[in-house]
């Protein structure tokens, strides 16, 4: 009897400490690059280009960046929307709940959500070349919006699962068209959550390297049409960050708590808009 | 779109003409998986051709000056990192997941799920920063003595370490979602036969997830082997087999990375870089299908 309940309590004690450890290394990451970020900043990073070359320039700030970035995540998350919602539509209004294509159009979904991004890079790497596209504004931008297409989708699909099936009916017996339905109705009562979804969405876009890093190119002037290419957030942080100058790195660093703040907006934002979504749900 | 007073005939119309739109958009962005695998494999075609499949997965030579492009160096070091990362990962999820499920209150559930949000949101190239200020030093001025070696630091461990980070958020979510599809019956049927609280989760609720957790293990995994920026910045990058933990290594994904900019010069350097992509896309794509068709079905057996 006695052995069986130590054991317990060591197991007890055991996972206690996994999770403390899990929660106390997430505080860890945030307190110290919000610190070296904060050591770093000033205010002239946020409102100007780098002068004299991003690699080398002590002077100037990542402004180009900030824009980039925002131009491509705003841009790729707005295209990605516009093609996910017609096919969360296809498959939650259109085909019925156990149809065969719907199942297969979801398992293609989860597995493009799983391909890494590197791997997205490359591929829009290659069609660049096959289109003779030079890396810019346009690339990236389609490039990053394939990459959250899957995220986009499969967020909205697992949300339009929870609406109740009645409602649906009482919509079609009242006259109306599925189309009419899916927009009007559907679309309504989840409407917390596509915005979350795209919330989400947007998050890893402004987020990621890997598929920027081919595809945007790099440029130390804030991009003034869609084939200029364009610099990003993380790719500062990457670039700068092996610099061997000190100023050039603590842009980095800048450029990591501007993005760290970026992502925590957007985590308390879709958190907010969860909360919402339960509450006023019939 | 549809106004009121449009007749039922267009309306109707509208409907079907969506319908075969959406259709068509559904398809094509479904299509995408056998689109990018087609154009990785028609762009690593000639060095498949010219150096045969085999011989440039299995050949330690990476010399692309003298045409030789063997990815096993790349390869081994790609699963070096990924096992390592998953063996140090695995065990603290496991452990917090059957913690949040079978014991934690609603009050720890609420202040857990945020946090462990905040870290699924975070972008590798920041976790990649914070293991150069963190535990590149750590492992340079404490770890390695500790053992007796020399190490700058960027080494396998590193990678591995920042890694494991990343891989949290996933682990547990896809384990707690095994947990919770348990049926509370059977924990309730263990426990009124007089079993305490972790033999019931030791013989009946961990015993009945094993097909569940092992299949999330694999999406870890296959998240693991294609995750790029957060271990190229930690690494070290050094074409080589690695030896210990301590050795610095180059994984798949910082090979293509890392040579973008010089492909085009050399020949056959980009369909090697492709074809490397295709196989980080092949492995990828096979464990997460593996894993997502075991794991539908697992959860759906589960449930009823």
């Amino acid at each position: 009897m006695k052995r069986k309940v130590i054991e317990e309590k060591f197991f007890l004690v055991l996972m206690i400490i996994s999770a403390t450890l899990i929660v106390s290394i997430i505080v860890l990451i945030l307190t110290s690059i919000i610190i070296k970020g904060f050591s770093s900043f000033n205010l002239a990073m946020v409102s100007q280009t780098p002068k004299g070359g991003y690699y080398l320039g002590k002077e100037g700030g990542i402004l180009n960046a900030i824009i980039g970035s925002f131009y491509i995540a705003g841009g790729a998350t707005a295209l990605a929307t516009a093609l996910g919602i017609p096919v969360v539509m296809l498959m939650n209004v259109y085909l019925k709940a156990d149809s065969k294509v719907s199942a297969v159009l979801r398992l293609c979904f989860d597995v493009l959500w799983g391909v890494p991004s590197i791997v997205y890079g490359a591929f829009g790497f290659t069609l660049m070349i096959f289109f003779g596209l030079k890396a810019s504004l346009i690339a990236g931008i389609i490039v990053v919006s394939i990459l959250i297409l899957p995220i986009i989708i499969r967020a909205i699909d697992e949300i339009s699962q929870t609406i109740p099936e009645g409602l649906f009916h009482a919509s079609l017996s009242l006259g109306a068209t599925k189309l009419e339905t899916g927009f009007k109705v559907n679309a309504k009562q989840i409407l917390p959550g596509i915005l979350t979804a795209v919330l989400m969405a947007f998050g890893r876009a402004i987020g990621d390297a890997a598929s920027v890093l081919f595809t945007a190119g790099y440029s130390d002037s804030i991009p003034t049409s869609l084939t200029d290419s364009a610099a990003t957030l993380p790719l500062t942080i990457f670039f700068q960050l092996s610099s061997p100058i000190k100023e050039v790195q603590d842009r980095a660093f800048a450029a990591v708590l501007i993005l760290t703040i970026i992502v925590l907006c957007i985590s308390l934002l879709s958190r907010l808009l969860t909360n919402r979504h339960n509450k006023y749900k019939i | 779109m549809f106004k009121l007073g449009t007749s039922l005939r267009s309306r109707v119309r509208t409907n079907n003409l969506a319908y075969y739109l959406f259709y068509l958009i559904g398809a094509i962005s479904a299509s995408l998986v056998l689109v990018i695998g087609i154009g990785l494999l028609i762009k690593s075609y000639p060095i498949i051709e010219s150096h045969g499949f085999f011989n440039s997965i299995f050949s330690i030579d990476w010399y692309p000056l003298k045409s030789k492009f063997g990815l096993l160096p790349f390869l081994v070091s790609s699963c070096y990192v990924s096992l390592l990362a998953l063996i140090i990962s695995v065990p603290v999820c496991l452990l917090t997941a059957i913690y949040l499920i079978e014991y934690a209150s609603k009050k720890v559930l609420n202040l857990f799920f945020p946090i462990i949000d905040i870290l699924a949101g975070l972008p590798s190239v920041i976790l990649g920063v914070w293991g150069v200020i963190i535990i590149v030093p750590f492992i340079r001025d404490y770890l390695a003595p500790f053992f007796g070696v020399h190490s700058t630091g960027y080494s396998i461990l590193a990678g591995s370490i920042v890694l494991s980070i990343m891989l949290v958020p996933n682990i547990i979510l896809v384990f707690i979602e095994i947990l919770k599809t348990i049926p509370q019956e059977l924990r309730e049927a263990s426990l009124s036969l007089g079993a305490t609280r972790w033999e019931t989760i030791k013989f009946v609720v961990l015993r009945k997830s094993i097909p569940g957790i092992i299949a999330g293990i694999i999406l870890g995994l296959s998240r693991a082997f294609g995750e790029t920026l957060a271990v190229l910045m930690v690494v070290g990058n050094v074409v080589q087999i690695p030896k210990s933990v301590f050795d610095p290594g180059y994984p798949l994904p910082a090979l293509i990375a890392n040579n973008y900019g010089e492909m085009l010069s050399i020949p056959l350097y980009d369909s090697a870089l492709m074809f490397s992509a295709l196989v980080l896309f092949a492995v990828v794509l096979f464990f997460n299908l593996v894993s997502k068709l075991f794991l539908n079905r697992l959860i759906k057996y589960l449930k009823y």
